[in-house]
Formats: C-alpha cells, sequence, structure tokens
C-alpha cells in the first residue's frame, strides 16, 4: 500500500510539478490524494519564498558574473527559473507559469533586437519589487497569475510589453492596423485555427489599434520603461464585425465608438474570446496533453467535462486544474509515464533525483539549447513543438549527455550515498538502489540485464570507493540516459 | 496541429524502429554507395518571405506607390533581365554573390508560386508546404515520403537535419537525424578509458532491444538507436575544414556541415537548412545596411555564396539541387510599422550545377485594381500562377528520378517548368 502510494504521490509531482525531492516526497506521502492535490493547488498558503535561497548553501548552485541580475540578465533570468523548479515548494505554480510561457511564448531575442538585451530581459522577467521602474515582466505576470481568471490573463498579456513587442501590437495604428496579435489571439492562444476567418483578422487587428506603447519614468533613476498604453488618437472608431458572436444577446459586431472610449473594443473581444466554447476545448486539450497524456487522442471525455468547468467557473483557472489533477484519466495507471518529457522538465527532475548539491544550473542551459529548449526563446509564438518532436537523434543524444555531465559532477555524492544506503555490497545491490533512486517507466528485463553486465564489465566486484566513484556515476548516466527515463 | 502530427508519426513506428535493423552493415552500404549521387538541400526561409523585396519588379510604379519606405529603389537592385511577361527584375542589391551564380546559369526563380485559398498562419502555412497538401496539413511530409519510398534498408543517415527538432517536411516513416552541429555530435561520460567504453557499449546494447510492444516507447529507443549507429560518421564530418572558410552565421555553418557530409561521402541524400527572421511585421528596413531584411539577404547570400564555391572546388557542384520554400509571401502594400502582413503566393529558389537559371513565371502587376488577376483579397495580395506542387514535381521527376505524381499524390508536372 506504502508503495502504491509513493507511486501515485510521484506521479503527481512529476505532472503537476517537475519530480520530487526526497522532503517533498516526505511531505506529499503523509497525505491522501486529495489533500495533495488540494496542497498543489492552493499554494497561497505556501511561502513564495524561494529566491530568497539563491546562492545558499544546500541548494542548486547559479553562476553568478559580477552580479546575480535576473531582472536584467536573460541567463540569470534561466537561471532563476530553474532555480525554482527545482527548489520552489509551490511546484503548480511553476509548472503551470511553463505552460503559460509556451501558450503565450513569447522570445526574448526580438524583444531585446528592438530595445537592447538588459531592456529584453527586464520586460521578460523582473519582478516589480527588483526594477525601479516597477516593471513586472511577463513571466512573473504569469507566475503571479498561473491559477488566475484566463480572462485576466488575456487581458493582461494583451497589455504586456514584451507582448506588445513580440507580436508588433506596438505599431498596431489606425492608419495601418496590425494584423499579427489580431491573428494570433484567435489562432494560438483561445479558438483555434477553423474558428475564425480572415476578415476576422483583419477586424481583430482594428479591435486593438492604439494599444500601445509609452515611455514614463526618467532615464536618471532607471525607472524609464515602455509599458501599455492606449492611445486613443491610433484607434480606428469604426464598427467591427466578426464570424462569432461577441456579446451575450448574440451581437456579432463590437459597435462603433468614440476614441476616447475605443478601449472597451479590445475588452469585449477578450471577454468573447475568454468566454467561447471553442477556446475552453482548445485549452482543455492543450492541458490534457501537458498533465495528462501524450499517447492517443485526447481523450474526448476528458476535454468536455474540464472545458465545462472552465465555463461555469468563468475562467477560473484553480477550478479547472483541480479537476484536472482529479480526472480519473489522470489517476488511470495507464496514464502514468504517458508523456514525453519536456527538456525542462527532464533536468529538473533529474537533479531532483541524481542530486544537486555542487551543480551549476547554468550548466544546464546548453544541453537543454542542445535537446530543444531554451527558456524565454520559443522557436516561434506557437511555442515548442512537444512530445515525439523532442527526441530527435541530436536531442536524444543532448539527453545522455547531460545525464552524463551530471552524473559526473555528482559522482562522490552517488557514490557514497550508495555506500551509506549499503548499496556498494554487490552489484545488483548497487542496481537495485538506484532504480530506485531514479524511478523510470517501467524497465524491460533486457535494460536491467544489460546494466547488471555494465556493472561486472570491467573487473571482479570489489565495492571500493574507487569503484563506486567509477560505476555509481556510471549507472546513473545509463538510466538517466535511457528511454524509460525520458517518460513521466 | 501538434497533436495529429504526433498521431501520424505514431502509426509509423513499426516500420521506423524496423528501420534500424542492422546499423553496421548499413553504414557501409552506404559508403559502398560513394559520394556521385544526387543531393538535395531543403532550404526553408522561416517567416514568410517577402517576394517583393528579394526579387523586385522595379519598373512597377505601384510597387514605389504601395510601399513608400520599404522599396528597393530601382537604381539599387541588382538587374537579372526580365521575364516571359516582359516584366524587368532586379534581386535585393545585398545579393551579390546569388547574382553571380545567377549570372553563371545555375540559379532559378519561379516567380508566384504557392496555391488556392492561401493559408495566411505560419503554422497551417507551413504545414501544407511541408506536406505538399493543402488540404491535409498533418499529412506526412513529402520528403519524408521519399526518403520512405527508397528501397530498403535505408541508412539511417540517408537524411541530415541541421535544425534540433523534425521539420514537418522530413516527417515520415523514415527516421531522419537531427545534427544541429557534427561537434557536438558526440557520446559522453562521466568516466574514461575502458570504463568509458563499457558504457557506451552498453548504451548501444540497451537500444538495440527496441520493445515493439510499447510503440510510444519505442519510438525513444529509435532516437537512441539512430544516435548511437551515426556517431562514427558524423565524426569524419566534423574534422572537415573547408577553405575559404564559412560565415558564422547558424545557416552558413549548417551549409557547412552538408558540404563537409557531401566531402566525406558519408552517404547522406538529404538534408534540411533553414534560416529565419523573415516575419517582418515591423522596421522590415529592406534599404539599411544593418536593417532587418537587409541583415535576412546578408545571412541568405553569405551562406549560399559560401556553399556554391565550396561545392564547386569540391567538384559536387553538380550532384546538388537546393530548393527553397516560406509559408507564404507578404502583403503587397507596406503596413503602418514600416513591415509587410502575410500575405499570399511568393518565389521559389533552386540552385545546382545541374539547374538549368533563369526566370521562370511571370510576375504580379502590382495595381490595384481589383480585377487584376495576378493578385487576390481585393488586389492586396499576390495571386498565386505556379503550383508550388509542380515545382516538387519537377524536383522528384527530373532530380531524384522518382515518380512525382505517387509521392504528390496526383499529377503536377507542368510543361514550362524546365529549370532541370
Amino acid at each position: 500500500m506504502a508503495a502504491t502510494r509513493d507511486r501515485q504521490i510521484e506521479h503527481l509531482l512529476r505532472r503537476a510539478g517537475f519530480g520530487a525531492r526526497p522532503d517533498e516526497l516526505e511531505t506529499y506521502r503523509e497525505m491522501s490524494i486529495s489533500q495533495a492535490v488540494d496542497t498543489l493547488v492552493n499554494y497561497e498558503s505556501i511561502a513564495d519564498d524561494v529566491d530568497s535561497f539563491v546562492g545558499k548553501p544546500g541548494y542548486v548552485n547559479t553562476t553568478i558574473r559580477g552580479q546575480f541580475a535576473p531582472q536584467s540578465n536573460i541567463v540569470d533570468a534561466r537561471q532563476r527559473w530553474l532555480f525554482r523548479m527545482v527548489h520552489s515548494n509551490r511546484p503548480l505554480q511553476e509548472k503551470m507559469t511553463l505552460f503559460w510561457h509556451n501558450h503565450f511564448a513569447t522570445g526574448y531575442a526580438k524583444i531585446a533586437g528592438a530595445y537592447g538585451a538588459t531592456e529584453g530581459a527586464r520586460y521578460l522577467a523582473a519582478k516589480a519589487s527588483e526594477d525601479p521602474g516597477k516593471v513586472r515582466g511577463q513571466i512573473e505576470m504569469l507566475r503571479e497569475n498561473a491559477l488566475g481568471n484566463f480572462r485576466d490573463i488575456l487581458t493582461n498579456i494583451a497589455k504586456d510589453t514584451a507582448m506588445l513587442v513580440w507580436l508588433d501590437g506596438r505599431t498596431n495604428t489606425k492608419a495601418k492596423p496590425q494584423e499579427n496579435f489580431g491573428r494570433e489571439i484567435m489562432e494560438l492562444f483561445t479558438v483555434g485555427v477553423g474558428n475564425y476567418t480572415e476578415s476576422d483578422v483583419y477586424a481583430a487587428a482594428r479591435v486593438f489599434t492604439g494599444w500601445n506603447l509609452a515611455r514614463p519614468g526618467t532615464a536618471a533613476d532607471g525607472s524609464q520603461h515602455y509599458e501599455f498604453s492606449y492611445v486613443a488618437a491610433q484607434h480606428e472608431t469604426t464598427a467591427k464585425t466578426f464570424s462569432f458572436p461577441i456579446y451575450a444577446n448574440g451581437s456579432n459586431t463590437i459597435p462603433a465608438r468614440s476614441a476616447a472610449d475605443g478601449l472597451q473594443d479590445g475588452n469585449d473581444l477578450i471577454a468573447a474570446l475568454a468566454g467561447s466554447p471553442n477556446t475552453a476545448r482548445y485549452l482543455a486539450a492543450k492541458l490534457y496533453r501537458f498533465f495528462v497524456s501524450d499517447f492517443g487522442a485526447v481523450n474526448v471525455t476528458f476535454v468536455d467535462r474540464v472545458a465545462s468547468v472552465y465555463l461555469q467557473s468563468r475562467f477560473d483557472m484553480k477550478a479547472v486544474m483541480r479537476e484536472v489533477l482529479m480526472s480519473p484519466e489522470f489517476w488511470d495507471p495507464a496514464a502514468y509515464f504517458a508523456r514525453y518529457a519536456w527538456p525542462v522538465e527532464y533536468v529538473v527532475r533529474a537533479l531532483k533525483d541524481v542530486g544537486w548539491i555542487g551543480f551549476s544550473v547554468n550548466d544546464a542551459l546548453t544541453p537543454m539549447s542542445n535537446m530543444g529548449q531554451i527558456l524565454f526563446e520559443p522557436p516561434d509564438v506557437s511555442g515548442w513543438d512537444t512530445g515525439q518532436a523532442w527526441f530527435s537523434t541530436g536531442a536524444m543524444l543532448a539527453r545522455m549527455n547531460f545525464a552524463a555531465s551530471l552524473a559526473s559532477n555528482q559522482k562522490f555524492n552517488l557514490a557514497t550515498s550508495a555506500k551509506v544506503s549499503g548499496a556498494s555490497s554487490s552489484p545488483d545491490a548497487l542496481l537495485s538502489h538506484f532504480i530506485d533512486e531514479l524511478i523510470t517507466a517501467p524497465l524491460d528485463s533486457s535494460v536491467t540485464t544489460e546494466l547488471s553486465g555494465y556493472l561486472r564489465a570491467t573487473g571482479a566486484w570489489t565495492g571500493s570507493d574507487a569503484q563506486l566513484q567509477a560505476k555509481a556515476p556510471g549507472l546513473v548516466h545509463l538510466i538517466a540516459g535511457s528511454p524509460e527515463y525520458q517518460l513521466v | 496541429m501538434k497533436v495529429t502530427r504526433r498521431q501520424f508519426v505514431k502509426g509509423g513506428v513499426a516500420a521506423f524502429t524496423v528501420t534500424f535493423a542492422a546499423p553496421e552493415f548499413l553504414s557501409d552500404l552506404a559508403r559502398a554507395q560513394g559520394s556521385h549521387a544526387r543531393n538535395l538541400v531543403v532550404l526553408y526561409l522561416s517567416g514568410g518571405n517577402d517576394a517583393l523585396s528579394l526579387l523586385v519588379p522595379y519598373n512597377d510604379p505601384f510597387y514605389y506607390s504601395r510601399r513608400p519606405t520599404l522599396a528597393v529603389p530601382a537604381g539599387q537592385v541588382l538587374q537579372i533581365g526580365t521575364d516571359s511577361s516582359h516584366v524587368a527584375l532586379g534581386l535585393h542589391p545585398r545579393l551579390t554573390g546569388m547574382k553571380q551564380i545567377f549570372d553563371q546559369g545555375r540559379l532559378a526563380f519561379v516567380q508566384r508560386t504557392g496555391y488556392e485559398n492561401q493559408s495566411r498562419s505560419h503554422f497551417t502555412g507551413t504545414d501544407i508546404w511541408s506536406t505538399a497538401d493543402p488540404n491535409n496539413a498533418q499529412a506526412t511530409g513529402w520528403v519524408g515520403r521519399y526518403l520512405d519510398s527508397l528501397p530498403s534498408p535505408v541508412d539511417p543517415l540517408v537524411g541530415w537535419n541541421t535544425t534540433s527538432a523534425l521539420p514537418h517536411v522530413l516527417q515520415a516513416r523514415t527516421a531522419v537525424p537531427a545534427i544541429a552541429s557534427p561537434a557536438g555530435y558526440a557520446f559522453s561520460s562521466p568516466n574514461s578509458g575502458a570504463e568509458a567504453a563499457a558504457e557506451r557499449a552498453t548504451a548501444v546494447r540497451i537500444a538495440s532491444h527496441v520493445p515493439f510492444d510499447r510503440p510510444e516507447l519505442a519510438f525513444v529507443y529509435g532516437s537512441s538507436q539512430a544516435a548511437m549507429a551515426t556517431l562514427d560518421r558524423v565524426a569524419t564530418v566534423a574534422g572537415y575544414r573547408p577553405s575559404p572558410a564559412y560565415p558564422a552565421s547558424g545557416f552558413a555553418q549548417a551549409l557547412q556541415a552538408v558540404a563537409g557530409a557531401m566531402t566525406k561521402g558519408i552517404g547522406t541524400r538529404v538534408f534540411y537548412v533553414t534560416t529565419g527572421g523573415f516575419d517582418t511585421h515591423s522596421a522590415q528596413n529592406v534599404n539599411a545596411t544593418n536593417g532587418a531584411y537587409y541583415n535576412l539577404m546578408a545571412t541568405l547570400n553569405d551562406g549560399l555564396f559560401a556553399f556554391y564555391n565550396d561545392l564547386k572546388n569540391q567538384g559536387l557542384l553538380d550532384d546538388t539541387l537546393v530548393l527553397s520554400f516560406s509559408e507564404f509571401g507578404r502583403r503587397i502594400s507596406e503596413n503602418g510599422s514600416q513591415g509587410t502582413d502575410h500575405g499570399a503566393a511568393s518565389v521559389m529558389m533552386v540552385m545546382g550545377g545541374k539547374v538549368r537559371g533563369g526566370l521562370y513565371g511571370t510576375a504580379p502587376d502590382l495595381s490595384l485594381d481589383p480585377k487584376n488577376p495576378t493578385l487576390e483579397n481585393a488586389a492586396g495580395d499576390i495571386h498565386f500562377e505556379t503550383d508550388f506542387r509542380s515545382v516538387y514535381a519537377q524536383v522528384l521527376d527530373g532530380w531524384l528520378g522518382t515518380d512525382s505524381t505517387t509521392l504528390l499524390g496526383g499529377n503536377f508536372r507542368k510543361n514550362t517548368l524546365t529549370f532541370i
């Protein structure tokens, strides 16, 4: 029974988080499933103090160049986010932030190209508390609203500085409406392809005319920054008609309004898109892939149920996620290890399983790039190609090589832990110790046979420190680099 | 989009894994085939290339009236003559190397390529150009289908994708390795010497036990197995030192790896390269040195020209065909952000030692007359003249020596297309 509970808790934490640190497993294994889900979903009651542990002993390292500046240096921003994923006691908040980052996929390079590297990092990752102009970067907005109301998230994203650069809203004016954001808010953020027309794109572009940027603050104290500004003079005021209803009375037309009142056009369209049953189903299907399963078709019953919770709760993502994590589809044993780990999930889980003391998250950034995922740099506005698309040969090799470098970095810790656990007595004791430390999808018996063969390959077993320091990391490399470990 | 793409890949898992039955034997086979075979390099210009800034109709007054800040001045284009409709055309001024290739008769432009009701979505559009099926954006990639049609056993290095993720155009049963950098494509170990060798041998053996009864897991095994089977041959390419050196751009470095693979004769036949940034909604800046589009042209020109000269020096130019595509062209009139929004038909390029260079198809007439047959969308976008599948058909039939009607699901041959 305890073993069953552990398997359930591990499954929950692999999906609602990034795997389980030993202390997380200790905490959650005392709870019932519904208590555990409640704890994950109601994370406001847990202190949000993870950032204060950066640089402290006992935590994964960061690599500092001069000063650690995640609010202005994108490499440090990546390090901070990985640090949070490893050490936050609000794992679902980080996981959901990653979901939104992929959903509203905004790339650093374009922001940096427009305003410079420092500003690029700022509009993506600054916390208001650490910025002289109180800039809240996009990822902080998503993190604060991780389980918030989807309509609010949409409104925030439409006014987000990085988004206004990324999809060119900053240059959307009445003389020349700019279609980029108007298209993607429908195609990628809400209703999905097939549920809007080309003329809806033109209408949406006009809706958001005048949703531009202003630059308050002063350069001298560093407070100067770009932020959303509704420029009434640039708003196109005529009526906008869509192929789908905008208002509760079924009307498809946003009425002509004065320029002064024109901001309401965007609010009306956002409310209509957030409330569309197509959006409900689009999000539910994406949540299924991210939290439940990459295998087979998206479960229609799940989509129906989650979409209906979304609509009934008026777009409350906390209610939606509670439904997802309590769903029978989520707890179906066939859903265990039925997702292909994203590179960031793979890396963070490996750190939690293998160990992090003495490892810097900075050394995960290049390997992650080789695996196909750079945080804050999705390949395009549709986000990353996930599932089997992660597993090119080069990317698989990058995963195996990350396992090698982490195992190498942790070799003394691994050897010591094996010895302390009494696993040095025989090759099979060592094997069962590490198979237990690195839980994988069920290993084929051929794999355990080969691993056992590896432990016997280069000489008689002595259990000496030297042998453990070679075999323990070698074994961890092979397990964490195995195909089975790539499933979560 | 992604969901269904996964599904079809899954459908092909059984055949896919069988592909890797005997890697040792296969690499010998590939070597025995020798290096003199026809290579195809598929080049994707990501984001929707603005054809009117690359191939400029510099005598069309509407080109200038509709693009007040973006038009290339007539005096600056690199003139390359007139097409069959007597429209004078010039290359973007930064394309000096490509002008030389054109003058040597080894570069063809196929104007106004596209399809009916062209998608303006990056993702659907790219899917359609990749599948060669406007009605089924979730089908297999057309180049992938070509690889599937090769006699088995197919060598695991028959294709080489220079990006980290598998592009849709290559997605089919035949697995294509992703090798972004030959030097980084190596197996590392926490140990050294005999211990490291034992790890590598174990990894090879683990990957060889493909669990056919668990197809989703078998897919990952396929990646592991292909990686282990291709390491040694790719390592030879990492040692390729061309002269003169290629530019530092990712695009040029990818082309250098392609040339290296060809020179070392490791058996690869199909390569995929890409260069991005063509989604120029704002500050397109066509003309200024280091302007956005100017830089795109610099990357394209310098990479392709280095590749062309390298292949020429290596005697491989006649064995090579480069084919470019992009998901759509851009709107004719510039927008308020000194950029251009998503449009329809665009231009395709074909380069190689056996290419009959020149201008194929006819340029659009950019006048605002809504009845203008060369335009669509109330004269906003360029209407296609040549179905893009006709270009693919010529490449499949004329270069790869296969039957385009089978791979494209219909007869798209067009007798005015004679670039091969």
